[in-house]
């Protein structure tokens, strides 16, 4: 930076902030990423839920044909993940905007709103597919 | 009004001879009076036409109160200091005609939104610039002056990423009328970081590195809704929103490549 005033920041504090973007920035980045996946598989899941209604299939019916499937309880673990992923980073981003609640222990509620959203998910895809 | 001030300059005289009579004579004009507390004080200017809102607020000022507090320089939508909210939309007053806003011969203005108010129609600017030194809106040269100027192609992509934003005069505007600064107060806002893209586009600045971690997060271009806002509301027609966009894209490749 050519010796520009501010430009020798070394301080805890500039790298603290440093540290506070990348992980700022790897959020929304992992937000837009898992973004993409869930399009992809929502489009996929209501196609299939379409299908499954039209067919007249019943819930057992469903059950034994994904029994026994490896490509179905995979497609929704990816699914699940991209969820965990997405849902939660956007509830800190509005708890941070509507509600004033942001920081240390927003980050703290984030994880668990991710790490509950992928024990829900994935305890439902060992209920269909175990 | 006293002599000294009503110059061949003084936009009101000049075009009340000028053109047709207005449909209608007057028109109320509601002004916020005070700073963060206060109210509304109505006053009734004569309609002219080609009356622009500045035109009002200066004839409130030299006829009706001379205390009240507004402020303008070069009436011609160059200097970016008239800024008010007009009927509840920021605008330069000098370029708003009162034709066009007054509903019902009618008109609200107060200062902009999301700054302290000083007095009346004046808010305090100090965040809105301070937010674009903290954005590293300023040149960080890689030459001095014994090296050669560097060229720069005016069809290459950084040129043209850099001119579409360059025009900015700083007048808030954009600021005023963003939900997300109003939302989260250490926003750095869409002036700020479109001046940003401005540098990140600018192939003889070196301080990339610095701005883009400054810019980076929540407080930054990651806040950013895409609602355009500013965009729709920018009198230069340019778009914080794209800049803002970009700035993301700059920073998740910083990121990936471990720049950041």
């Amino acid at each position: 930076m050519n010796g520009a005033p501010g430009a020798a920041g070394a301080s805890p504090g500039r790298i603290r902030a440093g540290h506070r973007a990348r992980i700022d920035a790897a959020l929304w980045l992992a937000q837009r990423v898992s973004a993409f996946v869930l399009a992809a598989c929502v489009l996929v899941h209501l196609a299939t839920i379409f299908y499954a209604v039209h067919g007249g299939l019943t819930a057992a019916a469903i059950i034994a044909r994904i029994r026994g499937s490896v490509a179905w309880p995979a497609f929704y673990v990816v699914f699940i993940v991209a969820a965990a992923v997405h849902a939660p980073i956007g509830l800190r981003a509005i708890a941070a905007e509507w509600a004033g609640f942001r920081g240390h222990r927003a980050d703290l509620a984030t994880a668990f709103v991710a790490i509950a959203l992928l024990a829900l998910g994935l305890r439902a895809v060992w209920g269909l597919a175990g | 009004m006293t002599a000294g001030t009503a110059q061949a300059g003084d936009p009101s005289r000049e075009r009340q001879s000028e053109t047709t009579p207005p449909v209608s004579s007057s028109i109320d004009v509601d002004v916020w009076r005070g700073d963060a507390v206060g109210q509304f004080v109505r006053y009734r200017v004569p309609r002219q036409s080609s009356q622009t809102v500045l035109d009002v607020v200066t004839w409130i000022q030299r006829n009706l109160d001379p205390t009240l507090a507004y402020r303008y320089a070069c009436r011609v939508g160059m200097c970016g200091s008239c800024a008010m909210t007009v009927n509840g939309v920021a605008r330069w007053t000098c370029r708003t005609h009162v034709d066009r806003v007054a509903a019902r011969d009618r008109l609200e203005l107060r200062p902009l939104a999301n700054l302290p108010v000083v007095r009346d129609l004046v808010c305090d600017m100090r965040e809105f610039f301070d937010k674009w030194a903290a954005a590293r809106g300023r040149l960080a040269p890689t030459a001095t002056r014994k090296d050669p100027v560097p060229r720069v192609a005016p069809g290459s992509r950084e040129r043209r990423a850099a001119d579409a934003a360059i025009e900015c005069i700083g007048c808030g505007v954009c600021y005023a009328s963003c939900d997300i600064v109003a939302w989260r107060p250490d926003y750095l806002g869409p002036a700020a970081l479109n001046r940003a893209w401005t540098l990140v586009n600018d192939v003889r600045d070196g301080g990339n590195r610095e701005r883009l971690a400054a810019i980076a997060g929540d407080a930054g271009c990651h806040a950013c809704h895409s609602q355009a806002n500013c965009t729709e509301r920018c009198p230069k027609h340019l778009a914080p929103t794209a800049s803002i966009a970009g700035l993301k894209r700059a920073v998740s490749r910083a990121l990936l490549k471990g720049e950041l």
